[in-house]
Parts: C-alpha cells; structure tokens; sequence
C-alpha cells in the first residue's frame, strides 16, 4: 500500500439500494426497533410518508469503508453529523480522505473527512474518524 | 421545551453480553464482506481472539438496556419527532464476542436553538468491560422538533 498522507482518498464503498428489508434486517441486528424505520402503518399515522433509513445503519456504512481501508484496531474516533434523511431506494456511496496527519500518544493519526451520500450528491451523513498508520 | 433540570441526569447502568450469533446478524445486516466479522477462524488468522464487534455496535448495547430508550419516558419525547443529529465514538479497546459490557450513561446538556424550534439532548455514555477496562465511549445528539 503506497503512504498515506494528506491527499489520500479512502476507497470508496457503493451499496445496494437501501430496501424495507434492509431496514428490517438492520433493526432486528442493532435492536434499533424504532417503529419509524419499520412500520409504514406508524409513520403515515404520525404524519410520515413512509419509513425511512436508520442514521446508524449509514454509520455503519462508513464503519465498513473504515475498516476496510485500515483494520479496525487502528481506528481512534468515529463520528458523524445526520445531514440528510436517507429514504427507501436510495443508493449510497461512502467516500473520505485524509485532511491532516497528527501526533499524538506516539502514534500518528491521519484525520479523515468522511461522508455518504446519495446517488444524486446529497450528503446524509458527515463526519470525520482519527485512524492510527 | 424539555425539561432542563435532566441535564446531568444519569441512567441506570446495566450489563450485557456480546453474543457472536448477534454480531454475525448484525455484520449481514449491514452488508460486511470482512470475514473476520462472521468467521471465527478468519477472526483468529487475523491477530483476533474471536469475532470483533464493528465500530459502531457500541449504539447497539445501549438499545439492550431494560427500558428501550429510557431517555423517551424521562424528558416526555414524541417519537416521530426525534431525529438522531449526529454520533461520536472513541475506541480506547476492542470489544470481542463474549465481552460482558457494563454501560453507564448520562445526559450532558440540553439546549435549544431556532427560538425553541429546535431542541437538542446530548447523552454521553461509557463502555467497560468484564476486566473493569474501558474500551469505549460515545456521545449521542438528538435533535427534537418543537412541533
């Protein structure tokens, strides 16, 4: 693997349109059972149109490009800003790069602008994660 | 408005163990290709002691406390009108199958802007394994519309 400095881009992780099974899968695994992201019987009484994505589901999409690019033990900090709403059919794309390498503890940590977006440009999710290299 | 005498307010600790059958659910819910993430031995090949949980499992562990979202009871929330603003994490240690993970949490601040229109909680929460060690903490923002 070539140097990581500042400039390096994350390689990118594309999914699958997300689908109701998607987020049924998701909230039974992450026991987040909030009905707005499984009931559209729920979300349409309370005003919705229909369910929508977890936030934490993209979360871990950009967990998954993270540890994919470093393993996970390098991994300092993680976090991230719901920008956006991710709705049923959209496709998302996690993407990032290392903005600033900084000393720390003894190691150095490459500070890396995170994000995912829609198939469209919007992004949903934006954030940042410390990985030791 | 929510009520801001919660601030500081501290929810009751509880504990629970890391299943690998969970883990390995939650690695296909969201699609993870690593195998170390489903596969023991491909765990152990990779330096590991058996299935790690991903990064951000550690929001997992806090929806398997005895009361789901203990914080919708206490400050009087309308589901559909909370929104997960944003979420952070520090990784001080790896969390492994079998973990047996104590989490405490509380809520740090509670604060408003848009006149009102706009409320914000912050919960902080830390993570500690069997061995007393701290292998992780999270500060969680929810964002609650007025109306």
């Amino acid at each position: 693997m070539s140097k990581t400095t500042v400039g390096t881009k994350i390689p990118a992780l594309k999914l699958p349109a997300i689908s109701r099974t998607t987020l049924a899968l998701y909230a039974g695994a992450s026991g987040d059972h909030n009905p707005v992201h499984i009931d559209s019987d729920f979300a349409k009484k309370a005003g919705i149109p229909d369910v929508f994505a977890h936030g934490m589901l993209s979360m871990a999409y950009l967990g998954r490009m993270l540890t994919d690019w470093q393993p996970q033990s390098q991994l300092r900090k993680f976090s991230s800003r719901f920008a956006a709403i991710t709705h049923l059919q959209d496709i998302i794309s996690c993407s990032g790069e290392v903005v600033e390498l900084i000393e720390r503890d003894g190691e150095t940590l490459a500070r890396c602008s995170i994000q995912a977006a829609k198939a469209d440009g919007q992004q949903t999710l934006i954030g940042e994660a410390l990985v030791a290299i | 408005m929510l009520d801001r005498s919660k601030i500081g307010h501290e929810f009751a600790p509880f504990t629970v163990e890391i299943e690998k059958g969970r883990l390995r659910f939650f690695a296909r819910a969201i699609g993870e290709t690593n195998p170390i993430y489903v596969d023991e031995a491909a765990a152990r090949a990779a330096g590991h002691a058996t299935i790690p949980a991903p990064p951000t499992f550690m929001f997992s562990i806090d929806l398997e406390g005895p009361e789901f979202l203990p914080i919708v009871k206490l400050l009087g929330l309308d589901i559909p009108r909370v929104l997960h603003g944003s979420q952070e994490f520090d990784y001080l240690a790896q969390i492994y199958a079998g973990d047996v993970i104590t989490q405490t949490s509380k809520i740090a601040d509670i604060f408003d802007k848009k006149g009102g229109a706009l409320e914000f909680v912050v919960v902080e929460s830390v993570y500690t394994n069997e061995s007393g060690e701290p292998v992780g903490k999270a500060r969680q923002t929810l964002v609650y519309r007025s109306s």
